[in-house]
């Protein structure tokens, strides 16, 4: 562990937590612009996190405390998250500590925690979010796996850090693998991140909605937390997303410079990146909740061609 | 630039896959004809690689000709057919469609394995692709099985051929030029006489469900 | 002296135990204060020594019990010494709880109860030691009737009756599979001592035989499919400890013998089995764990999450055997460490759960998730102590399950390098549903918890609930810790495993994960994949903390109780929530296939509407009652020979002797 691989690690969770925000900014505000709507400011979910911060926090009278440690803990899991992910650089001190399957893990204690909170106040919202989560969760988990796996056959390593090193570094290939798990892993994170067309998170019709069911009960700092992790939740995956397919102009060991021309190409490459998503809103209808299954059962059929293909060709 | 080149003939050879994949979960006919044409295009392109990798420049007329009949002139016949026959119903499944992904899963194994030591004596650039041209068989092979409507079938049809035809490029760089003149009229006279059956079909059922043919055996 | 003789004389002591429960027959308070603690001392005790042995050399002893020339030779190694320390463990706890769980007029009187309770115990720890198949089918039927009689304690309960019969009859179909299978193994020798058996060198068809045997014995103990409809059946009949017992202990011998058999006693393996076992594991798995999510009764589903369990088990046999079968002794060793750790992780969660679940059935009288609910502000000690078991056993982390869960991923991710083309293809492929299992178990694991604790009270009966007795709390204590240190402190963990598969397949993993320190789990190199729970529950408790406080000092912590809000719905009650079916709704639809479902639908205009649904299993209709029915067929067939006149049955016997002669003759 080195110093330089200290700062870089900080540096990565300190703009994780800071850039999170304004990435969902930038994709709500092109997602207006492409429906032909007045954007909200860029910096409009550090106002929302403000003033929830300095709202009060209502909480239900027969609440358990797992309602009140569960925004936390949520909070807690994305950090590390982000933390993992290398963004910047791939020297982490942190890396090690959690592998891609342990990654997977890490947003799947996330969302059992959210999921019990929402079924602890015992309204029929709540269970009824907590049950899609869990839902989608159980689909999506596997074909994130899956996506994970052949990134790592190809690597020969689990550790995200050492996938992103090893794929850049080697010249220039096209994995057709890589393509195909790319789409699946598109797929994915459109549904663990409450996007259209798996589930809409400007929705507020109740019978719909599945993560802002899960969160109805919340208010005051615990909401900010929930709104921030959920920012935080977003950005870790592009980040993996980018780490994987794009894994270029990301810092490796020794080279504190390139950690200064990291900042600016993760900047470029996450702004690519939202607006893309904005545009996959924007075309796509929601989807009715049990045609979810058909779709993430198909990211996870591609996620094992994906593997099939990089077995039979070794790309 | 000739490695990445080579490169992305396995990359197309995966599109025909996943296309193929996605023919069989896809429920609409509409869809399952521009997949179909993104098949044809797919196709195209790879057979263009193949044709300017290995300089056999009678591949480039094979990829025209591809181009000109599976992306411009069968799918505009296919959605005429389905204009004039007022087929716009989804696709209904003799198995439900995850089923159908887990058997194509399986054949796609079974493909793969297959192909292995076969595409260990061709010398062909494009050698690895085979197990993935006979995968694309076998599932649009699934796909006219598991369909009971016509229109979807004789798509199968038509993406089992596109998938030989990779299959023929793949491992041979292609054959000869008057086979491959010699199937593609095959093909468009196939599409025309399924396309004039199925009104047969329809005058004498009011309905495209070939499962009505059953009747016309002779007890 | 030696500590296989300490090691027997604990086990003397808990039938010495047993025996002065029959002693005070009904005295509850007796036995409950002082015969089960003591029986948790041994088992404490128990557990000490199994790790000496399992850092010792191995040892054997011969009992001059038994058969006169037929003596009971006894043997501690390595993988005995293993499932001694799980057996130790976990009856620590289980007892604890025990002494606080019995009380009066259950059944059963408390003193006998007391017996079998003490006889199932050591019966378990003699089938891990014994040295010969009839030291070794002798405990093995002692341990399937003791806990018969466990299982049927309340026997006036006609249904806990038949769910007995149904385990009796299942654990005797495995035991003659059992029996087959040593049969095979003494190649005609007649020397049925396994120093024997490991001797001899089967024909690759014998030993195939061998192994199909005992996978059937072992597997009808264990509950894989087909052989799994006792299970959710036994399991709640059962007392809440004995539930634990047997899910988290005796489910645990079969996985004993299946080692024991397929890689001590049997040589080279072949990789059909691996690959046989591999199906069967995932099969069990995925349908033990959607069942799991549909059922109602909370016992019921922790046993088809058990049942789960066992699955993933035999998954990570599976690969152990597959590896070994091609001379992968690293990846083999990598593997079977996964399938051991699991094996220790699942005996503590999964007895954890059962007996959270007895506190909760004391507490309310409820077993059916549709009346309970709330039970956290009623009960917290259990509440947060299931709360660990509940994450262990989603496979998250940093709990014991994801550990294994970890491991066994890992390994299939080596599958790839399988020398033959059809495997290196198939397998990988596995670990996709291996994956979805995990990944369902969460679900089912959130609708456990969920309904049971949280939420609101169903019923207003809930609101009388009483905490649980202390002793059950101090139980419950040292199992939810063991669920936490499994978790926290994987290379230690699998220090111990270590002798285990250096014996089974000649290597370990130990050696490479502590060369890469302490802090980290490396199976192979950090580069490679490394985890590390330690750090992974720093960061994630810091940045926790740091929120804490920071939006504490920035902001402010004000807090406001009122109603909930529930979209500003006022009149909303607690029969609004999620039912259990209702959680399950979602996974009886995607798996629809899966179950045996009869809907009743309301009609808009029914005036009294109900809903119900039942969900069975298939294999009870395709395979037990078209068995049951040709059985009685047969037996009606027979019965027609039967005639009540003593002429006549002399006139069978006379036939039978004429015609044997005849038969002699020619």
């Amino acid at each position: 562990m080195s110093i330089v691989g200290l700062f870089a690690q900080l540096l990565a969770i300190l703009l994780a937590l800071a850039l999170a925000p304004l990435l969902t900014g930038w994709v709500n505000q092109w997602r207006a612009w492409l429906q032909g709507r007045r954007a909200p400011g860029l910096l409009q979910p550090y106002r929302v996190l403000h003033k929830l911060f300095n709202k009060e926090s209502v909480v239900a009278e027969h609440a358990t405390p797992i309602f009140r440690v569960a925004p936390y803990i949520m909070f807690g899991c994305m950090a590390l998250a982000c933390g993992i992910a290398p963004t910047l650089s791939t020297d982490l001190p942190l890396a090690p500590a959690a592998d891609a399957i342990a990654l997977v893990g890490l947003f799947a204690l996330a969302r059992v925690f959210i999921s019990l909170a929402a079924m602890d106040i015992g309204t029929s919202f709540g269970t009824l979010g907590a049950r899609r989560e869990m839902l989608i969760g159980f689909l999506a988990e596997p074909a994130l796996l899956m996506v994970l796996f052949s990134a790592s056959l190809i690597t020969r390593s689990t550790s995200l850090a050492m996938i992103v090193e090893t794929l850049a570094h080697q010249p220039f290939a096209i994995y057709p693998s890589l393509a195909v798990a790319g789409v699946a892993f598109t797929m994915v994170s459109l549904a663990e991140n409450a996007r259209v067309p798996v589930d809409n998170p400007t929705t507020h019709l109740e019978l719909t909605m599945i993560h802002e069911a899960l969160i109805l009960e919340y208010s005051g700092r615990h909401l900010a937390l929930v709104e921030w992790a959920a920012s935080l939740k977003l950005f870790a995956y592009s980040c993996i997303g980018l780490a994987l397919f794009v894994p270029w102009g990301v810092a490796e060991a020794g080279t504190p410079v390139a950690i200064l021309f990291a900042i600016p190409m993760l900047v470029v490459k996450l702004a690519v990146g939202g607006v893309l998503l904005a545009l996959i809103e924007t075309i796509n209808a929601k989807m009715r909740l049990f045609r979810v299954p058909e779709f993430l059962a198909t990211a996870f059929l591609l996620a094992v061609i994906a593997l099939l293909v990089h077995v039979l060709l070794g790309a | 630039m000739n490695t990445l080149l080579a490169q992305s003939i396995n990359l197309f050879a995966v599109v025909l896959l996943v296309l193929a994949f996605a023919m069989i979960a896809q429920r609409r006919i509409l869809t399952l004809i521009h997949l179909f044409t993104l098949q044809g295009a797919a196709l195209a392109v790879a057979t263009l690689i193949v044709g300017y990798l290995t300089g056999q420049h009678h591949l480039y007329f094979s990829a025209a000709l591809t181009f000109v009949l599976k992306v411009i002139l069968i799918p505009i016949l296919l959605h005429r057919v389905i204009q004039r026959l007022n087929v716009r119903w989804d696709v209904e499944t003799l198995f439900n469609i995850p089923t159908t992904m887990l058997i194509g899963i399986v054949l796609v194994i079974f493909a793969f394995n297959l192909a292995a030591p076969i595409a260990g004596l061709s010398t062909s650039i494009a050698r690895g692709t085979l197990g993935i041209a006979l995968a694309c068989v076998l599932l649009s092979f699934l796909m006219m099985i598991v369909r009971a409507k016509a229109v979807p079938q004789v798509i199968g049809f038509l993406s089992m051929e596109n998938g030989l035809f990779f299959a023929a490029t793949a491992a041979t760089s292609g054959m000869p030029m008057i086979v491959e003149l010699g199937i593609a009229f095959d093909v468009l006279v196939g599409i025309l006489i399924l396309g004039v059956f199925m009104f047969q079909i329809r005058e004498q059922f009011d309905s495209l469900d070939i499962r009505h043919l059953e009747k016309l055996k002779e007890d | 002296m030696l500590v296989l003789d300490w090691i027997l004389i604990v086990i003397a002591g808990w039938l010495a135990l047993g025996v002065a429960g029959i002693g005070a027959l009904r005295n509850t308070a007796f036995v409950a204060r002082v015969l089960f603690p003591a029986g948790a001392v041994l088992a404490v005790a128990l557990a000490g020594l199994a790790v000496a042995g399992l850092l010792g050399t191995p040892e054997t002893a011969v009992l001059a019990i038994g058969l006169p020339d037929l003596p009971f030779h006894l043997r501690l190694d390595g993988l005995s010494a293993f499932f001694l320390l799980v057996i130790g463990a976990i009856s620590f706890g289980i007892s604890i709880f025990a002494a606080g769980y019995f009380r009066h007029g259950e059944g059963t009187p408390p003193g006998l109860m007391c017996l079998e309770y003490h006889l199932f115990l050591a019966s378990m720890a003699l089938v891990v030691l014994a040295d010969d198949a009839y030291a070794f089918m002798v405990m093995w039927e002692t341990m399937a009737l003791s806990s018969f009689f466990l299982v049927t304690a309340n026997h006036r309960v006609p249904a806990i009756r038949e769910a007995g019969f149904l385990y009796l009859l299942i654990a005797h179909i495995g035991a003659i599979g059992i029996l087959l299978c040593f049969g095979v193994l003494q190649a005609n020798t007649g020397d049925y001592t396994f120093a024997n058996m490991r001797a001899q060198s089967l024909s690759p068809l014998w030993a195939s035989a061998a192994f199909l045997l005992a996978t059937v014995g072992f597997g009808a103990k264990a509950g894989i499919l087909p052989l799994h409809v006792w299970l959710p059946e036994a399991h709640p009949a059962a007392p809440s400890p004995v539930s634990a017992l047997m899910s988290a202990v005796m489910l645990k011998t079969a996985i004993y013998g299946l080692l024991r058999v397929s890689f001590d006693l049997l040589g080279a393996q072949q990789w059909w089995w691996g690959v046989l076992l591999l199906a069967v594991g995932l099969a069990t798995a995925l349908y033990g764990v959607v069942f799991s999510a549909v059922q109602t009764d909370m016992k019921r589903l922790l046993a088809y999450s058990s049942i789960e369990n066992i699955g993933l088990l035999f998954v990570g046999i599976g690969l152990g055997v597959l590896f070994n079968a091609y001379g992968m002794k690293a990846l083999s060793a990598l593997a079977l460490t996964a399938a051991l750790y699991h094996v220790v992780g699942h005996a503590f969660f999964k007895s954890l759960l059962f007996l959270a679940t007895g506190s909760v059935l004391h507490a309310t009288g409820e077993r059916s998730l549709g009346k309970l609910g709330g039970l956290m502000r009623r009960m917290p000690w259990v509440a947060w102590l299931s709360l660990v078991g509940v994450l262990a056993s989603s496979g998250l982390p940093p709990f014991s399950g994801f550990v294994s869960e970890w491991l066994l991923l890992q390994s299939f991710l080596f599958t790839t390098g399988l020398p033959d083309s059809f495997l290196n293809m198939l397998v990988p492929v596995l670990a996709a549903g291996i994956a979805l299992v995990a990944a369902l178990a969460g679900y089912t694991m959130v609708k456990f918890y969920g309904v049971i604790f949280l939420g609101q009270p169903r019923e207003p009966k809930l609101a009388d609930a009483h905490p649980a007795s202390p002793l059950e709390r101090a139980g419950l204590v040292w199992l939810g810790a063991g669920c936490v240190l499994l978790g926290l402190f994987p290379v230690a963990v699998i220090g111990l495993i270590d002798p285990v598969t250096r014996l089974l397949v000649g290597g370990g993993i130990a050696e490479t994960v502590r060369a890469n320190g302490w802090l980290l789990l490396s199976p192979s190199s950090p580069d490679r994949a490394s985890y590390s729970p330690l750090v992974f529950l720093g960061v994630v408790s810091l940045a926790v903390l740091l929120a804490v406080v920071l939006v504490r000092k920035l902001y402010h912590g004000r807090l406001r109780r009122a109603p909930a809000w529930d979209c500003g719905y006022p009149a909303q009650t607690a029969r609004m929530q999620d039912t259990a079916e209702g959680f399950g709704q979602p996974i009886r639809q995607i798996f629809e296939p899966f179950f045996r479902m009869r809907r009743e639908l309301p009609s808009p205009f029914d005036a009294k509407p109900h809903y119900r649904v039942t969900i069975e299993d298939h294999f009870w209709h395709w395979l037990y009652l078209p068995v049951a029915r040709l059985t009685s067929a047969i037996a009606r067939g027979v019965g027609r020979l039967q005639q009540g006149r003593i002429a006549i049955y002399l006139l069978y016997s006379f036939v039978t002797l004429m015609v044997l002669l005849v038969v002699v003759k020619s």
